[in-house]
């Protein structure tokens, strides 16, 4: 019974050394958190939700602005990239899934989505900027979608994938065609699992900061032109987190705080969503 | 007698792989045929064949004739979604659509009837009737068809595939899935339904090919054994190969 003895002590060995790693990761992730929320929370006032980002010298002010600008653009980069990701992904999985071409479009989809994102930004600079000849909110949401395409367009093709063929012969055999077995069965099928891709792209874009640094830039002041720089609270942050005014750094906390619990809540949203995703 | 549909000198392919080696064999108006055999002796891929399911994937193709009422329906012109109107398929697996219990059934016959909302109602309460249903979900139509036992999804997909009035309906082992008491309701059905449409039905089990059929099919690795009345395939069989199937001495 030696060997049991020792095979024992290694599986003691090896748990003991995966708990270490999981903590190790765990711990990071709170001390970030904690660290956000002790110098984020002594900012967090009605100000911050209601007034524009001061001048540097000021007191006061908040990031209305900004939280505006990140809401508009990621609404609109989502609204972009949503739907084409998600055609796409229902081509892959259903019209495509047997065409030559699909597993090229998936793994040039796959490139795309470990891409970094401030070579997205650099991109979207030189196509949209450039041409445009001013940094600009709609060149921030094109960057944005650019990011949120590929997310989804995995997330659709995997989720529906996991809807059973034998779904799918059953809505034909009743006499259906293809797109009504998709659009009616197959995407009601995986509703939950496309809702959750959706919601998680719209929480990697959230954070972003390097790709709206090259195509927004930021703004000082409120603005809702689409054509022209626009506040965004990624960019706020990295700017005002760089200075030595007291006032912009805490309002880099507490914006950095916003983000974070928006983002978490989103994940966590998607995580709840996706594991009811019986749909019943 | 009417042959609703005749099958002749069926080939069908995997890719390369021959499948089914020239088949004839008719199916009867209003007639229950079973088809039995062992495990890839080619009797549900002479099924899918029958409504063309087989068109869902690539490198799948037959040859030969399969006449529906006279017409060819292999020919490459064919609309196959009217035709699996016509030619309705209940498959092993309950497969009901994850929505409500009246919408699994009213989906399919807004798309091809223009009707209102009581005439919808009477429709799908038909249907549930036919298929002996009712009763039990009457009060719970809005439910999700999910919810429902294994033998009450299987009915729901009778009652799906008798909305929509075809005029065959193709079995692919329907009660292999199913406990004796769901399997019993699904036989008597079946007996019901042949009064109005012609029955093709793939079975493993020989007591339900004999309670259920006319006509019984024996196919064996591709090829069509013996066709004859039920009684007698199962009786006094032609064939050496039908009679050790029968007697359980393989397959």
């Amino acid at each position: 019974m030696a060997s049991y003895a020792s095979r024992r002590r290694n599986s003691t060995i090896v748990m003991g050394l995966c708990l270490a790693a999981t903590g190790i990761g765990v711990v990071w992730l709170f001390l970030i958190l904690f660290s956000l929320l002790v110098n984020g929370i002594p900012g967090l006032t009605l100000a911050v939700f209601t007034e524009m980002t001061p001048p540097p010298g000021e007191h006061g002010g908040g990031l209305l602005n900004a939280i505006f600008g990140s809401v508009l653009m990621t609404v609109l980069g989502v609204g972009i990239g949503a739907p084409i990701g998600i055609l796409a992904g229902t081509y892959l999985a259903e019209y495509g899934r047997h065409s030559k071409l699909t597993p090229v479009i998936r793994f040039i989809n796959d490139i795309l989505l470990s891409a970094p994102s401030i070579i997205i930004g650099l991109f979207v600079y030189g196509a949209v900027v450039v041409p445009m000849r001013s940094f600009s909110a709609v060149a921030g949401s094109i960057a944005l979608a650019v990011i949120v395409i590929p997310v989804v367009v995995r997330t659709t093709e995997d989720m529906l994938l996991l809807v059973p063929n034998t779904l799918r012969e059953a809505a034909s055999a009743l006499g259906l065609p293809r797109s009504f077995v998709i659009r009616r069965v197959a995407y009601r099928a995986a509703r939950a699992g496309l809702i959750t891709g959706v919601l998680l792209a719209v929480a990697r874009v959230g954070g972003e900061t390097a790709p709206l640094l090259f195509t927004v830039l930021s703004n000082q002041f409120w603005s809702a032109n689409l054509l022209k720089p626009m506040a965004n609270l990624p960019v706020t942050i990295n700017n005002f987190i760089n200075n030595p005014d007291a006032n912009w750094k805490q309002l880099a906390w507490t914006g950095a705080l916003l983000i974070t619990v928006a983002v978490l809540s989103l994940n966590i949203t998607a995580r709840i969503f996706g594991a009811s995703k019986d749909g019943r | 007698m009417l042959e609703k549909i005749s099958v002749k000198d069926l080939k069908f392919f995997y890719g390369a792989n021959l499948a089914l080696k020239g088949i004839n064999i008719p199916l009867y108006a209003n007639k229950v045929t079973a088809f039995i055999g062992p495990s890839g002796c080619g009797k549900s891929t002479l099924l899918r064949v029958l409504n063309r399911m087989y068109d869902l994937y690539p490198g799948q193709h037959a040859e030969g004739e399969v006449n529906f009422d006279g017409r060819n329906i292999l020919n490459p012109g064919e609309d196959l979604n009217l035709l699996r109107a016509r030619i309705g398929m209940v498959f092993q697996k309950p497969t009901p659509f994850p929505m409500t219990i009246y919408d699994n059934i009213a989906f399919g016959l807004k798309l091809y009837e223009n009707l209102s909302k009581s005439e919808l109602d009477g429709r799908v309460e038909d249907s549930l009737k036919r298929a002996a249903l009712w009763s039990e979900v009457k009060d719970k139509l809005g439910a999700n068809g999910l919810s429902l036992s294994g033998g009450q999804q299987q009915r729901l997909c009778i009652a799906r595939t008798v909305a929509i009035k075809p005029e065959v309906i193709l079995f692919d082992e329907p009660c292999s899935a199913l406990d004796p008491i769901s399997t019993a309701k699904i036989e008597e059905l079946i007996d019901e339904l042949k009064t109005e449409y012609t029955i093709a039905i793939v079975t493993h089990n020989m007591q339900q090919a004999a309670r259920v059929s006319e006509y019984t099919a024996f196919m064996y690795l591709g090829e069509l054994v013996e066709f004859d009345e039920t009684s007698k395939i199962f009786t006094t069989p032609s064939d050496q190969r039908t009679q050790d199937y029968i007697t359980g001495r393989f397959g």
